[in-house]
């Protein structure tokens, strides 16, 4: 297998026509690195990857791979190998066919692509399947297939498009994993497209989170869990209570914001809006349901609501509060075996930890 | 409400009868017509059962040299159709989003346009173009003309049935491929080629029986070429006999065997995967299902004509046949004398009575026979039943009176100058 190579995008632009479907991504992914594109459909993430492959050319900008400028080279010339959300295996073809397609095309043996074949079968234990055809397969195995089918042909970069969206939520989970593993085992760069945020966190090592073409913030899970370029992003990835209100003080990366309904509140100040913001500014502040907690604190970050529901999801509880002037909002507790339970109408005060609440200038949220 | 049930239900079987005459009565006639002696394709009078006219089909050379043009053109059709129609519905699927409704409208205009006009202008175009470059011998050739006549329009019926199943094509699949490392070509042949394998086969035989069947503008191309369908008009027009009718049994039992044989393969695949069952109580080979009993069935008779066709001598029958008529002719002849007499008995007896009135004029001398020219005698009828046996029916009796226009050898002379 050959080692990951860079894959590094040169403020590339993608028009059709008028619609801009990428506006100027730089993104520079290490060699080896597993990384991933998250975003609502219609995003562009998925316009990028086929830059990267070579279906399409950007307006504008570059595409290198190790180094390489990609222009002008189709998707057969680039070290580059796709998994396409419908994972695209060939109907007509067995499994073991499937897998050494590449090795066809480029001249190599039946008996040298059917030993390759039984190979890759053992890696992603599908051993003896190879006569079958892919009408015969489950949508794991499928899966497994495409991927043994895009290793084999030894690329140096792994571009998946979704790949998991069509399994049910328990192979999901198990192919993340499995994903994660053979990605670690061979040692190359991935590119993995995906809208939902918890494949992305689980499995990347690092994450561009896309909004409307635009590329709004880059970072590992944590930076784009914790600290939140934008409110889109904060709103996007995992589940977050939002507060509007205008910036009060400013002490250093610390601000409070007067909210619309819920008072004064302090947190910290995401670390790239940090000395861009002033007193009077429209502003937008996050706290995750899991960083509530019950009971008062600091008056800076103590709310008090009313209780209106709370569901139990196993290892957690929901509760569902609802704040002055209707402000909903929700709270995540784990479950420790102490029933944490208030009655519907019950009034309650919760606070948060300021270190772990981020404000940032106001701007448009993801829609539910 | 039962009985308006009932009502519908006779309605819908005695509806269903006449359609079902409509469509399948003139082949049963037609086939029938084959098995029998008489010399004109009829059912009635039925004279005797025959094999006679398959073999005549076999001896007759231009009906064989018919088949053979139409099977040149056919397979040339089919190649030339075939590639077109492929290379056109790629074109529109894939390429000119655009232009598509265009693109479609222009390819299918073909097949609006009267077949006459598309033989035409086929001619005269190609005798323009050969003109033009100073006499191109190929240009005028009726086979050259008449594939690229008829492929004009039968290229549009296989791009319509490569269209239908490139929507079911998934483009990723291309894609897929050339990620792989094919080239362009490659993709092509591994991967959609092998996706169209059956619509291929389906529009090939689509634009054989197209091509097989055609005659309106083959008529203006075909030359020195005559397929089967000219022929077949051309021997319409000099004189037809039943070999036409054994020829449209062939035919038509090629297609049925074709057809049973295409249900019970698919029948097998269905049976394979399990989307129906095996009926019980019936051997296993024959899978329960009707078409291959329909097949077995046809099969047995065809092998059983076959075989009695080698013993089977409808001579007999044949005598058998001219002797009753014979007899019938005679008899009738027989009742016109028997009415003749009478008539002239009783014309004597007028005669009589003038004679007895006026002069001596001499009645014994030869009646009033005379008066017609012998055209009455009985004897003139006998002969002309004697010559009528070698004639078709019975109709030729009367013939000779008439000074032989109808003597069945005439038409036998007149058919076989125009024929040379």
């Amino acid at each position: 297998m050959s080692s990951g190579v860079d894959v590094n995008l040169e403020n590339i632009w993608i028009k059709f026509g008028d619609f801009v479907a990428v506006r100027e991504a730089n993104v520079n992914i290490k060699g080896g690195d597993f990384f991933s594109f998250l975003g609502p459909s219609g995003c562009g993430k998925t316009t990028i990857l086929r830059a990267v492959s070579g279906f399409l050319n950007p307006s504008e900008g570059r595409v290198l791979i190790g180094g390489k400028d990609m222009a002008g080279l189709g998707p057969n010339k680039r070290p580059t190998a796709l998994i396409f959300q419908n994972l695209a295996l060939f109907p007509l073809m067995k499994i073991w066919e499937n897998i050494t397609f590449s090795m066809e095309v480029a001249g190599a043996s039946a008996v040298e692509r059917r030993k390759r074949a039984d190979e890759l079968l053992d890696m992603i234990a599908l051993p003896g399947q190879g006569d079958k055809f892919p009408s015969e397969l489950s949508g794991g195995q499928k899966q497994r297939v495409a991927i043994a089918r895009a290793l084999c042909a030894e690329p140096d970069v792994l571009l998946l498009d979704e790949p998991l969206s069509a399994l049910d939520l328990k192979l999901r989970q198990h192919m993340r994993t499995e994903l994660r593993e053979i990605q670690q085992r061979v040692g190359i760069t991935f590119i993995y497209i995906t809208h939902d945020q918890g494949e992305a966190l689980t499995m990347s090592d690092s994450v561009a989170v896309m909004r409307a073409g635009v590329i709004d913030q880059i970072g590992d899970g944590h930076a784009v869990y914790d600290t939140p370029a934008t409110p889109f992003v904060a709103s996007f990835v995992g589940e977050n209570n939002v507060f509007r209100g205008k910036v009060s003080a400013i002490n250093g990366d610390e601000a409070t914001i007067t909210s619309n309904r819920s008072g004064e509140l302090l947190s910290k100040i995401t670390p790239t809006a940090v000395g861009k913001m002033k007193v009077g500014d429209d502003a937008m502040m996050f706290v995750r349901p899991e960083m509530l907690q019950m009971g008062e604190g600091d008056a800076k970050s103590t709310i008090s609501a009313k209780v209106l529901n709370e569901e139990f999801e196993g290892n957690t509880y929901s509760i569902y509060l609802e704040g002055e002037g209707g402000k909903q909002i929700k709270m995540a507790m784990p479950n420790l075996g102490n029933d944490p339970h208030k009655a519907k109408g019950d009034m309650v005060s919760f606070n948060y930890n300021a270190n772990n609440a981020v404000v940032m200038p106001a701007g448009d949220l993801a829609s539910e | 409400m039962k009985s308006n049930i009932l009502f519908g239900r006779i309605a819908l079987g005695v509806y269903f009868l006449i359609f079902f005459g409509y469509l399948i009565g003139p082949l049963v006639v037609m086939g029938l017509t084959a098995f029998n002696s008489a010399a004109f394709p009829s059912i009635t009078p039925w004279q005797c059962f025959t094999y006679e006219w398959f073999g005549e089909l076999f001896k007759d050379e231009r009906i064989l040299n018919g088949i053979k043009n139409s099977f040149i053109v056919g397979f040339g059709t089919v190649i030339l159709s075939v590639s077109i129609g492929l290379a056109a519905s790629l074109v529109l699927t894939q390429v000119w989003a655009k232009w598509r409704s265009t693109y479609y409208t222009i390819i299918i205009a073909p097949i609006l346009i009267p077949g006459v006009v598309i033989g035409i202008s086929t001619l005269v175009f190609w005798r323009k173009v050969s003109d033009s470059l100073g006499g191109v011998a190929f240009m005028n050739n009726g086979l050259f003309l008449t594939i690229l006549g008829q492929s004009t329009f039968i290229a549009s019926y296989c791009m319509l049935v490569f269209v239908a199943r490139l929507q079911r094509f998934d483009p990723g699949l291309t894609e897929a491929a050339l990620d792989l490392g094919a080239s362009h070509t490659q993709a092509f042949r591994k991967i959609l080629l092998p996706f169209m394998r059956p619509a291929i086969a389906s529009a090939a035989v689509l634009a054989f029986l197209a091509s097989f069947e055609n005659y309106n503008t083959t008529t203006f191309t075909f030359g020195s070429y005559p397929t089967l369908t000219i022929e077949l008009s051309q021997m319409v027009r000099y004189g037809i006999n039943p070999s036409i009718s054994a020829l449209a049994v062939i035919i038509v039992a090629i297609t049925v065997f074709g057809a049973l044989a295409l249900e019970v393969y698919r029948r097998r695949t269905k049976l394979k995967a399990g989307e129906i069952k095996p009926a019980k109580g019936l051997p296993s080979w024959l899978y329960g299902n009707i078409a291959t009993i329909l097949l077995v069935l046809m099969s047995f008779t065809v092998i059983g004509m076959l075989s009695t066709a080698q013993s089977y001598s409808p001579q007999q029958c044949k005598a058998d046949f001219r002797e009753a008529r014979d007899l019938e002719t005679r008899l009738k002849i027989e009742a016109l004398q028997a009415a003749r007499a009478a008539a002239l008995a009783e014309a004597a007896a007028n005669g009589e009575a003038t004679e007895d009135a006026g002069t001596d004029a001499p009645a014994e001398q030869g009646g009033s026979s005379g008066a017609f020219g012998g055209v009455f005698a009985p004897t003139n009828l006998e002969d002309a039943a004697g010559q009528g046996d070698g004639a078709s029916g019975g109709a030729a009796a009367p013939a000779s009176p008439f000074g032989n226009v109808f003597d069945p050898t005439n038409l036998e002379d007149a058919s076989g100058t125009s024929g040379n």
